[in-house]
């Protein structure tokens, strides 16, 4: 066990006394350097400890968390006994940063659960233990901390010991060790406490130079995701990855998920040294003795039986700002594979006190719900508790790209099982989602030969260039086909912009960008438009002035007006209303059209990222 | 596995997602120690291919000579794409460390990186950061997003959870990747005796001309080290604990020559390295945070 590496966090409830507990194991057993404690001490003094040492400056190292006094975000802390390496994470109590917890738990084998003596188990302990739990985490210490705050009392000490044996029997747990400790005043944390004579466990640190977290071995079979295919020359073709399970040797015959082809293994590279066998947690390049379809995503394995589907049900962490529905569209990440998936249904989800499932449609930030997921196609997985590398998920925002979930596999479905969605609309956020932008409707508005159809065309070049998904409307597709029967009198041109307003509402409600290209020269018109579309109304006067649109008169339209030929022409006969307060303005003759498209895309960020953002 | 197997493995897997996953990828080179040990996975990481993306070192003009030789000869002996970027308009308006102070480090580092990275257009740049260097670093990412301005926000880090990569960003913004996070300065000293790791001489102690200004050792590596009033240039045995810009890197005196001596001494250590950094030492505890805030690396 010597020279091992143990990975662990420490968790609890906020105040519960984490970073003080890590900060004072390192400055106790001198696993710190001098300048660092330096800093510190001079730190305390200005600090608010009436100049006693606050060890949890050690831990706390942003600007932002030092102002507040409080952890956000995961700190790693390395250090080093005689006996093993240890990295800990130590992460943020509050109920706000759960996620940032989780990050901490994903990586640790062991938790360390901070309880306060004086206030015993609380509703965010409990969240904390099961997220670990969840996130697989099988080795449990809890410190009863601030045993100072309560006279050392074994009462309270016991009593707080029953809470925690009652909140861990719904777990699955290979050791659990619960120690009474002082963070503050350094009881059993490096040194036996005479205070705490009653208790004949070993100190904190002890305790985790000693404790056994190697996984229990189930003589599994092999398997490994590809990360690449590795292809330097004509001769040579190797699938690299990290072996998730199991050993490999040359000789053996492997298949490859999920065509089940199969093959016999001709050579494994460990790095770059040629070994006859493998095991898991190495990162090898396997050369296999004949033409098999093997690309990145695909799992080789050997004796070892996966799932091949594209329908399971997770458990997962719901970590993003806005909330989780039935059918949201994501990117998932599972193993090596990246591919789209769905939401299909929200079981339930878990009350974090009593572990009760709960009914849910809608399920918030740092909430744990029970989900149906499908994918595009069929891929390869397994449950959590059998392998955690092929049984673990994140769910990315197709908009935002934000990590909005991370979770794991329970169990698949098959096809045919329940592919019908559970109360569920198909709303304008859903389309959105699945199109992968927000909708809105990019009003042009200007004097005939200001340049709104050439700008209009344009920008939409630019918007499709990025993916976007978007329609057009003008004179020429709406003029000749939905408004073939409207004339030029007032109520013709009143219907002709409600018309134009409403089907852009639609278009929109779909999930695509419209933009139009309409003189629309009064202002009820385009307000009118406006109350119409919505929030996703975005005015552009395109502000070219009429000298310069009398003197392009591409259609010749201005000197017929000049002549009578045409009467109540915009900026002749009949007036222009100009917009009070447009979100953009534009004049085509002081710009190129490209910086055009500049200065709307400028007034467009908003609508352009990310939803909440 | 032992802990630096585990670490290895961490980092090559790390490498190989970067690599399979990001469009224009390239791992920043400084020629110091941690960056010896990232090229080593690289080459390990993808043989018997060579690593797919392009190294890149950002040249202050400042560097140590023998850096720079060093830095050429891996090169060719690995046959490896070295670009070198230097801020031409910093060298034009003569910006130098003994003038300009913390404005020289962002002018020659911290803009010359992102010129770079523009210039060339990388959507992801490994670096040799380490958790262990800093507190600030402590609390950053393995994949650390950067907005178009390449500013990290330490509010918004996106979860990174077990070994699921989210590698997704938007035209503009760019990932910096440290394979490295979880390595302290003794597991590198150790891997680099592991692996018999090739690193500059300028870490084995050796008679070197330098001069002790404001309490550090400088090395007078060029005829450029304007001397103060009553400083005189002396032969010290002096090694170097990190390297960077001669003129801003303290030397410590020491009789470790072997790596075996540096390691012995790295283990009793009382300082952390980046005490021999001048940099990091203006502006209190959160110089690092803000730097990089504005991009730096």
């Amino acid at each position: 066990m010597k020279n091992d590496l143990l990975k662990f966090i420490t968790c609890g409830s906020v105040d519960d006394g984490k970073s003080t507990l890590i900060g004072h194991m390192l400055y106790d057993a001198k696993l710190i350097f001098a300048d660092q404690k330096k800093a510190l001490e001079l730190d305390s003094r200005v600090g608010s400890r009436d100049g006693n040492i606050d060890y949890s400056l050690l831990l706390d190292g942003l600007m932002a968390e030092r102002e507040q006094g409080i952890t956000i975000d995961v700190a790693y802390r390395y250090f080093t006994t005689d006996n093993r390496s240890f990295i800990v994470a130590d992460t943020p109590g509050h109920e706000e940063y759960t996620r940032n917890m989780a990050v901490g738990a994903s990586f640790a084998s062991l938790a360390v659960i901070l309880v306060d003596a004086s206030k015993g188990v609380l509703t965010q302990t409990k969240r904390h233990s099961r997220i670990c739990s969840l996130m697989g985490i099988r080795h449990f210490v809890f410190a009863v901390n601030k045993m100072d705050l309560v006279n050392y009392s074994q009462m309270t000490f016991d009593k707080i010991k029953r809470h925690i044996k009652m909140l861990m029997a719904e777990f699955d747990y290979q050791s659990l060790q619960i120690i009474p400790v002082s963070a503050t005043e350094g009881d059993n944390i490096t040194k036996k406490s005479d205070r705490l004579s009653w208790y004949n466990g070993k100190t904190l640190l002890a305790y985790l130079e000693d404790v056994d977290v190697k996984e229990e071995d189930g003589g599994e079979g092999f398997s490994m995701a590809v990360q690449r295919v590795c292809r330097p020359n004509q001769n040579f073709r190797g699938f690299q990855g990290q072996i998730s399970t199991g050993e490999i040797s040359v000789g053996d015959t492997v298949t490859v998920l999920p065509s089940r082809e199969t093959a016999g293994v001709l050579s494994i590279l460990q790095g770059d040294q040629k070994v006859e066998k493998s095991g898991s947690g190495y990162c090898v390049t396997l050369q296999l003795d004949r033409e098999v379809d093997v690309s990145r995503g695909c799992v080789i394995v050997k004796d070892y039986s996966l799932h091949i589907s594209s329908m399971f049900v997770a458990s997962i962490l719901w970590m993003d700002d806005s909330s989780l529905m039935a059918g949201r569209n994501f990117w998932l990440k599972l193993g090596t594979q990246q591919i789209p998936a769905t939401v299909m249904r929200i079981k339930h989800k878990i009350d974090v006190n009593t572990g009760a499932e709960i009914s849910a449609d809608t399920i918030y930030k740092n909430e744990i719900a029970c989900c149906e997921i499908s994918v595009g196609s069929s891929i390869v997985f397994d449950k959590f508790a059998s392998n955690r590398e092929l049984g673990s998920l994140i769910l990315i925002d197709r908009i935002t790209n934000m990590t909005s979930a991370c979770g794991v596999v329970m169990y698949p479905l098959h096809r045919g099982h329940s592919l019908t969605w559970h109360n569920m609309d198909i709303t304008k956020e859903l389309r959105e989602s699945q199109l992968g932008q927000k909708a809105f409707t990019i009003w042009m508005t200007g004097l005939s030969g200001s340049g709104k159809s050439t700008l209009a065309n344009a920008l939409e070049k630019r918007l499709f260039s990025m993916g976007k998904h978007t329609m057009l409307l003008d004179g020429d597709n709406v003029r000749m086909g939905l408004n073939k029967n409207l004339g030029f009198d007032e109520n013709d041109r009143i219907e002709n912009i409600r018309r134009i307003a409403e089907v852009s509402k639609l278009m929109n409600d779909a999930g695509l960008i419209v933009l139009t290209s309409f003189i629309s020269p009064f202002s009820q018109d385009r307000k009118n438009a406006r109350e119409i579309i919505g929030p996703g109304f975005v005015e552009v006067y395109v502000s070219t002035p009429l000298e310069e649109c009398e003197r392009r008169d591409v259609k010749g339209l201005y000197r017929e007006a000049r002549q009578g030929i045409i009467t109540n022409f915009t900026g002749i006969s009949s007036p222009y209303e100009v917009p009070e307060k447009p979100e953009a303005v534009v004049d085509t003759s002081r710009h190129t059209i490209d910086e055009c498209v500049d200065i709307v895309l400028e007034k467009l960020q908003d609508f352009l990222k990310t939803p909440e953002q | 596995m032992n802990h630096l197997d585990e670490l290895e493995a961490e980092a090559i897997y790390i490498m190989r997602e970067v690599a399979a996953e990001c469009e224009k990828p390239v791992m920043l080179y400084s020629i110091g120690k941690d960056s010896s040990v990232m090229l080593h996975l690289a080459m390990k990481a993808f043989y018997p291919e060579k690593p797919p993306f392009p190294f890149l070192h950002v040249n202050t003009t400042w560097k140590f000579k023998e850096m720079i030789r060093f830095r050429d000869q891996r090169a060719r002996e690995l046959g490896i794409e070295m670009l070198e970027y230097i801020n031409e308009e910093g060298v034009r308006q003569g910006i130098n460390p003994f003038d300009h102070g913390a404005s020289y480090t962002d002018i020659m580092k911290t803009q010359a990186l992102k010129q770079a990275l523009d210039k060339y257009g990388f959507t992801a740049a490994f670096g040799g950061g380490r958790r262990d260097e800093e507190k600030s670093r402590a609390k950053e990412r393995i994949f650390s997003f950067r907005n178009q301005n390449h500013a990290w926000d330490p509010k918004n880090q996106r979860p990174e959870m077990w070994k699921l990569f989210n590698t997704r960003i938007r035209p503009g913004e760019s990932i910096r990747v440290f394979p490295l996070s979880n390595w302290t300065e003794k597991d590198i000293w150790q891997y680099i005796r592991r692996e018999n790791i090739p690193i500059v001489s300028l870490y084995f102690a050796k008679e070197r001309p330098v001069v002790v200004r404001n309490g550090q050792i400088i090395m007078v590596d060029d005829d450029r080290m304007k001397l103060l009033p009553g400083e005189k240039v002396e032969m010290k045995k002096v090694r170097f604990r990190t390297l960077g810009c001669y003129p801003l890197t303290g030397g410590m005196e020491s009789d470790a020559d072997t790596l075996d001596a540096i390691i012995e001494e790295t283990l009793s250590a009382v300082e952390s390295e980046r005490t021999s950094r001048i940099i990091d030492s203006d502006g209190g505890a959160s110089s690092m945070e803000k730097r990089k805030r504005e991009g730096y690396f």
